[in-house]
């Protein structure tokens, strides 16, 4: 039996201004999976997950995980967005992990992770700490829990932003290249921790120009080209026999 | 260079050759004499001066009306800096909101503010009474019932009437520090918080102030520095500051020169506090500065 559909991204318009961004996207992501988003500079992909996490609007088109519409309601035929409160409480459910970071600087490393578990969930902070120290364990820094993100190498901060995602304990994870700010010896130590948390069952969308890690993780591959998904199948099929000559024309950039 | 260091250097070139001699700067003990000899030359010309009673400053640097003045001082600048930082932040919010007409309004008080100086300010404030003479709380189906009423000169006294102005022309420029601190922190920190789940009020305490802090503390405490000396202003409305005190009593014994000088010891007492407290500040907030490597 095929997984249930966790993410359902449907016929999604986005625009910045008059710039067409997002012109009808539809992508089933199942549970349990691993999509790794490629393409192009600009042809969409950061504004894609941006998106279903509602840190940017959408113009038409819905996304929905678990059958619940996120961000949006319809009503009398059109699409309202929810309150803010509601939309906060669907993000909970949405790990999102960025190119730069993005680790609270004032905090030390327990501390953002602790940070939304400790004022979100009803979770006391004993409890908080001890899963934080578990997931530090699991992204292998349990030793750096006191320091400030400051006195981390990129590679540290970003397996520390991994672990304060996770922190919420989301159904999906989102990726916008994790990788693409370190320096070369540094992207393995976090892509182990993605492939860890793939073979663990998480849910992720990863875009990324690592194209091994996508072929080795990633159960579908998703080309986007000027707003649109231009082409999509297994590791497989996309790389050793891609159709589109698109498709082709970048994956020649990229090797 | 410390004794220590010194004889540490010694040691280690004990064998060296072509050893430099320590450079000397015999000029600068001249220049530094002559300055050093000017000043106090300056100093004691104006505490000697004839037409200065040293009796009259003794008598009254600690005399009560004077002390009671020092305290509405503080309680003035402290009072105003408190309802200035907050309306100061409100402002903030309104200049950075996506909200057009609020947008307008907080620049619009910004520039009204910043336009008007502070001793018009105050005296609009020491003369409400003649735009509105009572306040009254009436019925408001008939209008006729009065449920209470205040003359305007007994509910805004000398001394709130200080406060008002003074907090009303601070939350125009703490608006603008704040607002430049809030902008400090990077749009980043903003994304990440949102994306944890957190709503827009913990976005802001927990994350987005606390950085912001960093570059707004340093102006915040020269604010409150420059705010003790322009509490000498609402001495035109009789405020019941420092200064009006003190020339409260100037006005009976004629001493003008002698409590301008008492005015100016604790004025310089109360700001150097504030100043020393402001440095110490400043000081923990740089050892404590961390910022991401990216
Ligand atoms: N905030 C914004 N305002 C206006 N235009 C934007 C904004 N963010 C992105 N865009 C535009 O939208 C298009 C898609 O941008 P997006 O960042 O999604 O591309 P991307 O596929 O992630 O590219 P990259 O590989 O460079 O990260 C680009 O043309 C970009 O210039
Ligand atoms: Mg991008």
């Amino acid at each position: 039996m095929a997984p249930t559909t966790l993410l359902d991204i449907s016929e999604v318009h986005k625009f910045y201004a008059s710039h067409h961004v997002l012109k009808g996207v539809s992508l089933q992501v199942p549970e349990g999976t691993v999509a790794c988003l490629l393409g192009p500079s600009g042809s969409g992909k950061s504004t894609l997950l941006r998106c279903i996490n509602h840190l940017e609007s959408i113009d038409a088109g819905r996304i929905t995980m678990d059958g619940t519409t996120l961000a949006y309601e319809e009503r009398n035929g059109q699409m309202h967005q929810r309150p803010r409160t509601t939309v906060d409480r669907q993000r909970q459910d949405i790990g999102m992990v960025f190119q730069h970071f993005n680790l609270f600087p004032h905090y030390t490393v327990l501390q953002n992770i602790t940070l939304a578990p400790s004022l979100l969930k009803k979770t006391s902070k004993a409890k908080a700490t001890v899963r934080a120290l578990e997931l530090l364990e699991k992204v292998g820094l349990a030793d750096k829990r006191n320091a400030y993100p400051s006195s981390l190498s990129g590679g540290q901060q970003q397996r520390v932003a991994i672990a304060r995602a996770l922190a919420m304990e989301p159904k999906v994870m989102l990726f916008d290249e994790p990788t693409s700010a370190l320096d070369p010896e540094l992207v393995g130590e976090v892509l182990k921790v993605m492939k860890d948390l793939a073979a663990g069952g998480m849910t992720m969308i990863v875009v990324t120009h690592e194209m091994s890690f996508a072929r080795e993780v990633a159960d579908s591959v998703v080309v986007m080209d000027a707003g649109i998904i231009i082409e999509s199948g297994t590791p497989a099929e996309i790389f050793d026999n891609p159709q589109q000559e698109r498709t082709r024309d970048f994956l020649r950039h990229v090797r | 260079m410390t004794n220590a260091l010194l004889s540490q250097r010694q040691t280690a070139l004990a064998g060296a050759t072509d050893r430099v001699a320590a450079k000397r700067h015999p000029w600068r003990i001249v220049f530094g004499l002559l300055a050093a000899a000017v000043v106090v030359w300056g100093a004691l010309n104006l505490w000697l001066n004839p037409a200065l009673d040293h009796g009259t400053i003794l008598k009254y640097l600690t005399a009560e009306s004077i002390l009671t003045g020092v305290k509405n001082t503080i309680v003035l600048a402290v009072i105003a800096m408190v309802i200035g930082t907050v309306g100061g932040y409100l402002v903030a919010v309104m200049r950075l909101s996506h909200n057009p007409v609020l947008r307008a309004i907080g620049f619009g008080y910004v520039a009204l503010i910043r336009s008007i100086p502070l001793l018009v300010l105050i005296l609009f404030m020491g003369n409400l009474a003649l735009f509105w003479s009572r306040v009254d709380i009436v019925n408001p189906f008939n209008h006729a019932e009065v449920w209470a009423g205040w003359d305007m000169n007994d509910l805004v006294t000398p001394f709130i009437a200080s406060i008002l102005a003074l907090a009303i022309n601070e939350a125009a420029y703490m608006g603008e520090v704040i607002r430049s601190g809030l902008r400090s922190v990077d749009q980043g920190q903003r994304e990440a918080a949102t994306a944890l789940g957190l709503g827009s009020r913990h976005t802001m305490s927990k994350v987005i102030l606390p950085q912001a802090m960093r570059v707004i503390l340093p102006p915040a405490g020269s604010q409150f520095v420059t705010m003790i000396k322009m509490t000498s202003l609402v001495s035109v409305i009789a405020g019941g500051d420092l200064l009006t005190e003190a020339q409260n009593i100037a006005a009976t014994n004629l001493r003008t020169l002698e409590l301008l000088v008492i005015a100016s010891a604790w004025y310089l007492l109360v700001t150097g506090i504030a100043t020393i407290g402001q440095s110490i500040l400043e000081h923990r907030l740089e050892r404590g500065q961390r910022r991401v490597s990216i």
